[in-house]
């Protein structure tokens, strides 16, 4: 049976939702196993503070408890490991302290894990762990990121000035020579604000010990199942990596707060078989703003060097860097890599430097979130780049213009080359469906109603589809970037795919599908999509990076292929004709020319049924794997343009308009890569107007719920306009796509903060850091009219 | 201490045990293993919790089970016919790709069938207003503000 | 782990009487504030005494020259109230601003003014509207209930069983969210019964207060222009993350403005 017409480039609705919207998924936590017991762990009320002792005599013997275990407990075991290691300028290694499972001598942040206790029920490890008595020696805390360096407290003994690592790209002297001879020079302080992931599903697990053959079983909220047991077996407990299955169900949302291996799922692993029950520990809302690993966090100066026609000559940037208490599992990684290779953004800027300095404090662990440096770069360079607009006097747009990349392949003086793009396109259809035009009269309108109108635009780039793994392995990472994939054709020629990647909101159960139904021939229905499971999928990278489609579907295509070239020999033989001869199209095996023809059913039931069959030359069997390691990154990219009212006399901000035009190559599926637009601009937005995380000078987290911790809802954004249809095809993978899960939350933030900085130009504010709450920007606008 | 309540979950009458401090969310979830209502905050912010109890949405992480005695609870397993289709607000989620990761989505539905109910000819503004008590942290909601407006349309409550 | 035990009373009196036998037994009304602070472990009440089966405390009924609302109505109810939409509309309002729509199926007035949350929106109304607060053993005018952070003039034992809202006022109120709550980072409800002016402020302090320099300027001009010139004192005020005393100073006129524009229509 062949599709009526393709499938990609559909949208089509999606093959997952029906358990979504029934109740029926089934979610970590949803999950109870024979015989559960439950966890809950004893979390550090100080951000820093020596452990005297620890006395758990109550809590073991409360009511229901099974057990109660603490750092000493697990002194034998290995610390979180970090998978990326970054060199500083001088070539001496990161600072690498252990980042101990159960504290051990030291607590170094709020929230930080010091015991596990495991009983009956919640309710009763809750209890239990109350009565467990800590003797702490309260420190001084380290909390701000700009003076973290010189503060008089370290948070690890090793890095005596909390410095981690200061590292560098580009070429400082030409940097140098070409502000020597610049017109003008845009200097900028900036902030990137510290976020809170908050996936509206809190992390869990579920640990289990089976004693017949030795075996682990864990259920996790995990956006990389396989990544997870490989760092958890081989880093950290030494357990045989295939007796640990790691199961990621369905997962409510990551962001990248579902990448890294916590010390709660680890603990649960180590402690299953001492308890010899199952073990489920969920997270409180409240754990989840203390333990799921932060995003963003950077302090940094932007100098650009322009000549008088507003030619870009040099960027120079320093950006210092909050990590946390330790180092997550990709924490060094994100404002280095993947942050500061990008600051060349759309624009042929002829050199670029960037110097990193990373410090340690006493603050959750920050780690990549929805992004992951691209919104650190893009938000430094377009806020520059708007407010260079602006002192110059030039149209922020055709400033833009005048220096966009305009031929491909680009090597940018930060180490990526930019394989194709058309940037002029993307902004000429963003001014197009904004009505750029029409925004005199709008302003003017909202004048009328003592409202300040402003629009503000950003041109971002993001580099998606990490990596090849060569090239991530020089520049430090200590892991392969690559993706496996498995085709399952059965005997009657309905299709399981297995994906290392995860699917936790993006669709892969549908867009996967909809590429392999084309590629073969087949029905939507006839392809199911598996993931998650690293007892079902062969092995697999996960999702994060936007991808999933570049990199995970390319996987899978090339096994694909391999069906298709086994299959073609399968249908020769059937056919009679010679391999060569055999096409294959529209789920069939067609000898070229003529009307004989198998169909992809029959080739199927052939293999499993092999009495006709050449069996001296072919197994039987119709099961295909790949791996694939991408040559390069994908290069997304898009311009936004948004409009904001502010009110003066309370400083509310309310979003009027968003267009976003982005070409992300090719779309599978228009309606999905649409949401994904959608979900990342609502964050976007929300960083810019609402969410910031707040800690108080002892280092406590005062933005520690939803109460104080702003989330967007649906009154705090508008409708937005989203245009993704036609871009240019990546041009190395045979799909051409490039990814879109992290667009929306990488451009947006400069083009409403731009927006906002246009609204108040008028009264004199020049400048505004996130978020643009209506505090903030009233304080702004009295700062301003007292000068 | 544990009393014994009486209610209707989902059409079907329940005699339960209960503490008295047992919120109704944990009893549908873990006592009545109904877990398609969510738990996403321990401050009745998110909504993810949110069914129906008397035919009003409630977040059902803010009401005891006990206070459900004698009273009518839809999950939104109730909502779903049992021949495999969908009520007419879940089809028009997924008709408009008014989810993704799912997890808000339960609530999200009985949030939108409260809505559409209450204001039959909701405008967008309203429908976003009628949101407030449900966090999506994936659709940036503009998809979920399509899916009500599809949703009220196709339960008749819009003509 | 603690017992706690559950009453569920069909009368006011009974429950006056169940309460005033536990101090440490709480009220349940709509449970939309006592339920999350129990499960962040702030609160742990001994008991908990089910105000759903006292059928005299809902209700909504008026005179001509009283608006009388039970204790027990949601506000949801007050909200979808064609009474309340006819009397004071501005009260109708309010409550379809209290929270979302689950709170307000929840959520009830006795419960909210009671509890005198600093950020409420309730007790602003009850306080300009110059309420009588009904409770089971007396009636209390709006100026002496309100006492301070989470304290209001009821006595241990002592419930609320109906506010009673007098005839004809013209209001308006006018609520600035804190961003991620929701409450009222600031909330100005302004009333003008005869030549009159109550002006009463939420949010902005430990507890609702009356705006006595608001009140003058209107009660000699009742225009939007009154409220310009009106500074209000920030070190009374609170200040947190979400706002200094001095926003919220300045906020409290620029709102109090907008409450006038909205009742001259």
């Amino acid at each position: 049976m062949s599709a009526a017409q393709p499938l990609i480039g559909r949208s089509v609705e999606r093959k997952e939702d029906y358990r979504f919207l029934t109740g029926a998924g089934q979610y970590t936590d949803d999950i109870t196993l024979p015989q559960q017991s439950y966890a809950c762990f004893l979390r550090s009320p100080h951000a820093h503070a020596r452990i005297r002792s620890i006395d758990t005599a109550a809590a073991g013997a409360s009511d229901g408890v099974l057990a109660v275990f603490t750092g000493k407990d697990l002194a034998g075991i290995g610390g979180l490991p970090c998978g990326w290691l970054i060199k500083s300028i001088d070539g001496s290694p990161m600072k690498e302290p252990k980042h101990p499972v159960l504290a051990e001598d030291k607590v170094r942040h709020a929230g930080d894990p010091l015991a596990l206790v495991v009983a009956e029920s919640v309710a009763q490890a809750r209890a239990a762990a109350a009565l467990i008595e800590v003797d702490y020696e309260v420190l001084p805390a380290v909390v701000d990121t700009a003076t973290a360096a010189s503060a008089k407290t370290a948070v690890h003994d090793i890095a005596p000035d909390n410095v981690c690592y200061t590292w560098a790209i580009g070429d400082k002297a030409a940097v140098d020579a070409a502000f020597a001879r610049a017109d003008h020079v845009t200097r900028l302080a900036i902030v990137n604000n510290r976020l809170i992931p908050n996936a509206i599903e809190p992390r869990a697990a579920n640990a289990a010990y089976s004693r017949a053959d030795d075996s682990y079983t864990l259920y996790v909220t995990s956006q990389n199942p396989h990544v997870e047991r490989l760092l958890m077996t081989a880093f950290v407990l030494g357990l045989p990596e295939h007796k640990v299955r790691v199961i990621a169900p369905d997962v409510g949302g990551g962001f990248g707060s579902k990448i890294y291996l916590y010390a709660e799922e680890t603990a649960l692993v180590w402690a299953a078989r001492r308890v010899g029950r199952p073990i489920k520990w969920t997270a409180e809302r409240s754990e989840s703003f203390l333990t799921d690993a932060h995003g963003r966090d950077h302090v940094s100066t932007a100098e650009l060097a322009l000549d008088r026609n507003g030619a870009f000559l040099a960027l120079r940037v320093h950006t210092t860097a909050n990590l946390g208490a330790y180092l997550s599992t990709f924490a060094s990684c994100i404002p280095t890599i993947l942050y500061a290779t990008l600051l060349a953004g759309q624009y042929a800027t002829p050199a670029v430097y960037c110097e990193v300095q990373a410090v340690f404090t006493n603050t959750t662990p920050v780690d990549a979130y929805r992004g992951a440096g691209r919104p650190e770069a893009t938000y430094l360079l377009e806020r520059t780049v708007e407010q260079a607009a602006r002192e110059l006097g030039i149209d922020p747009a055709e400033l833009r213009r005048r220096n966009f990349i305009r031929s491909f392949p680009y090597a940018s003086p930060v180490g990526l080359t930019y394989d194709t793009g058309d940037y002029e396109a993307t902004l000429n259809r963003v001014l197009d469906i904004a009505d750029v035009r029409g925004f005199a009269a709008r302003k003017a309108e909202s004048a009328r109603r003592g409202l300040l109108r402003g629009i503000g635009y950003s041109c971002y780039i993001e580099a998606c589809g990490i990596a090849p793994s060569n090239i991530a392995g020089a520049l430090g990472a200590r892991a392969g970037l690559f993706e496996a994939g498995e085709v399952r054709v059965h005997p009657t020629g309905k299709v399981t795919v297995f994906t290392g990647s995860h699917s936790h909101g993006q669709g892969h159960e549908t867009t996967f599908a909809q590429v392999v139904a084309d590629k073969l021939g087949l029905a939507l229905e006839d392809v199911d999509i598996q993931h998650g499971d690293t007892g079902k999928v062969l092995f697999g990278m996960g999702t994060y990076g936007s991808r999933s489609l570049a990199v995970g579907g390319t996987a899978i295509i090339k096994a694909v292929d391999k069906i298709i070239a086994k299959g073609k020999k399968i249908a020769a033989h059937l056919l009679e004709a010679s391999d060569a001869d055999v096409e294959f199209a529209h789920g069939e095996f067609r000898v070229a020319g003529t009307d004989r023809k198998k169909t992809f059913g029959e080739v199927a039931l052939a293999a499993y049924v092999p009495h006709n069959y050449p069996l001296d030359k072919l197994e039987p069997g119709l099961n295909e794997n790949a791996f694939y390691d991408p040559t390069n990154f994908t290069f997304p990219a898009g311009s936004y343009v948004c409009e904001v009212e502010v009110d003066p006399d309370t400083g509310a901000v309310r979003v009027a308009r968003f267009t976003a035009s982005d070409d992300f190559g090719n779309v599978v599926n228009p309606m999905i890569v649409e949401g994904q637009v959608h979900g990342g601009l609502a964050q976007g937005i929300g960083q810019a107007l609402l969410e910031g995380c707040v800690y108080g000078s002892d280092g406590q987290l005062l933005t520690g719920s939803y109460v104080d911790y702003a989330m967007p809802r649906a009154s705090d954004l508008p409708g937005f306009r989203v245009d993704t249809v036609k871009g240019t095809p990546c041009t190395h993978n045979p799909l051409g796509v490039k990814g879109c899960g992290e667009a929306g939350a990488i451009g947006s933030p400069p083009a409403v903060m731009n927006a906002i900085l246009d609204a108040l130009a008028a009264r004199g504010v020049k400048s505004l850091d996130m978020p643009a709450t209506p505090y903030r920007v009233w304080q702004a606008i009295q700062a301003a009219a007292r000068r | 201490m544990s009393l014994t309540i009486q209610l209707k979950v989902n059409g079907r009458p329940v005699t339960a045990e209960v503490r008295p401090d047992t919120l109704l969310s944990a009893f549908l979830r873990e006592q009545l293993r109904l877990t398609g209502t969510h738990i996403g905050c321990d401050t009745a912010s998110c909504g993810a919790c949110t069914v129906h109890l008397d035919g009003r949405a409630v977040k059902s992480c803010n009401v005891l089970a006990v206070q459900a005695q004698g009273r009518e609870v839809t999950t939104i397993e109730g909502i779903t016919p049992a021949d495999g289709s969908l009520h007419p607000m879940q089809a028009a989620f997924k008709a408009c790709h008014g989810l993704q990761c799912g997890f808000c989505t339960a609530g999200m539905v009985m949030c939108a069938i409260e809505v559409v109910t209450h204001q039959p000819h909701a405008t967008e503004e309203q429908i976003r207003a009628g949101l407030e008590g449900n966090l999506c942290r994936c659709t940036g909601y503009h998809n979920i503000v399509r899916a009500v407006a599809q949703g009220a349309k196709a339960m008749g409550v819009v003509p | 782990m603690s017992q706690i035990s559950y009453h569920r009373p069909a009368t006011l009196a009974d429950a006056a009487r169940l309460a005033a036998s536990d101090p440490d037994a709480r009220i349940l009304a709509g449970g939309q504030s006592v339920l999350p602070s129990m499960r962040l472990g702030l609160l742990a009440p001994s008991a908990l005494i089910d105000l759903a089966a006292v059928g005299e405390l809902e209700g909504i009924r008026s005179d001509g020259r009283t608006l009388t609302i039970g204790a027990m109505t949601t506000h949801a109810a007050v909200a979808a109230s064609q009474e309340v939409q006819a009397r004071i509309a501005a009260l109708a309002q309010l409550a379809r601003s209290i929270g979302d729509a689950q709170v307000r199926n929840r959520g009830t007035i006795g419960g909210s003014v009671a509890n005198s949350d600093p950020a409420a929106d309730y007790p602003a109304a009850v306080l300009a509207l110059n309420a009588t607060i009904r409770t089971s053993a007396r009636s209390i005018a709006a100026d002496g209930f309100f006492t301070g952070l989470f304290s209001t003039a009821l006595r241990p034992g002592e419930l609320i069983g109906a506010l009673d809202f007098p005839l004809p006022v013209k209001a308006a109120y006018v609520k600035f969210p804190q961003p991620a709550s929701r409450f009222a980072l600031v909330g100005v409800f302004v009333a003008q019964a005869g030549n009159a002016v109550r002006v009463a402020v939420t949010g902005a302090g430990p507890c609702v207060f009356r705006a006595a320099a608001l009140e003058t300027a209107l009660g000699r001009s009742f225009t939007p222009q009154a409220c310009d010139g009106v500074r209000m004192d920030p070190d009374a005020l609170s200040s947190d993350i979400h706002g200094s005393a001095g926003y919220r100073a300045h906020l409290i006129p620029v709102l109090a403005r907008r409450a006038v524009q909205q009742i001259l229509g």
